[in-house]
């Protein structure tokens, strides 16, 4: 499903708005959720699940080209753990 | 300071004009159509923010941490989320410097 798509299934359930607001909609979510990340603060979505930052250390690394030491500064990246329910339910059924 | 569906809802009453309860159902349906689709097998793809993909984790040897007893980690299927390079790169500049949590 591509965000396209995912606005075409929230304007179907909602006949009574018109498309744009779908859209409009979806793009205000995740731009506040993009931009909470980008000010370090997390989100928390019960029942979907929560996004943080996680540090990764400086490290020394290599230019694959050339074979060179290069120091790589350390970086917050984002991480995604899955809700207790969207867990279960994308799971095999028991 | 944690971003949740109620403060979503706000945003969405302010800058989409949806009322209050039209609001907080649409942050409901946006999370719930995305559920949807990974439950049925579909990876979902958020251009500029990032995709959630699934993967198939086949059975593996585990001990319950309690007892040390040996028993199977089950197969699964898990949700994996990749941010994009877009997200990846304005979380980065955002820290530049920063090293505390």
């Amino acid at each position: 499903m591509t965000k396209s798509e995912l606005i075409a299934r929230l304007a179907a359930r909602h006949p009574h708005l018109v498309a744009a607001d779908a859209e409009l909609a979806v793009k205000t979510i995740l731009d506040a959720m993009t931009q909470s990340l980008v000010e370090g603060k997390r989100i928390e979505i019960r029942g979907f699940g929560s996004f943080s930052l996680n540090f990764r250390p400086p490290r020394v690394g290599r230019n694959p080209k050339t074979g060179e030491k290069v120091h790589v500064d350390g970086k917050y990246v984002p991480h995604f753990k899955a809700g207790k329910e969207l867990r279960d339910r994308v799971d095999y059924g028991e | 300071m944690t971003l949740t569906k109620a403060e979503l809802a706000t945003l969405l009453f302010e800058k989409v004009g949806l009322n209050k309860r039209e609001a907080k159902e649409m942050v409901e349906v946006f999370f719930e159509e995305v559920r949807t689709a990974l439950e049925q097998g579909d990876s979902v793809k958020l251009s500029g923010f990032g995709n959630f993909q699934l993967r198939d984790k086949p059975q593996r040897p585990g001990r319950n941490p309690k007892t040390g007893e040996e028993m199977p980690i089950t197969a699964r299927r898990v949700v994996t989320f990749h941010a994009s390079q877009k997200l990846k790169a304005m979380v980065e500049e955002a820290h530049v410097g920063t090293r505390s949590e």
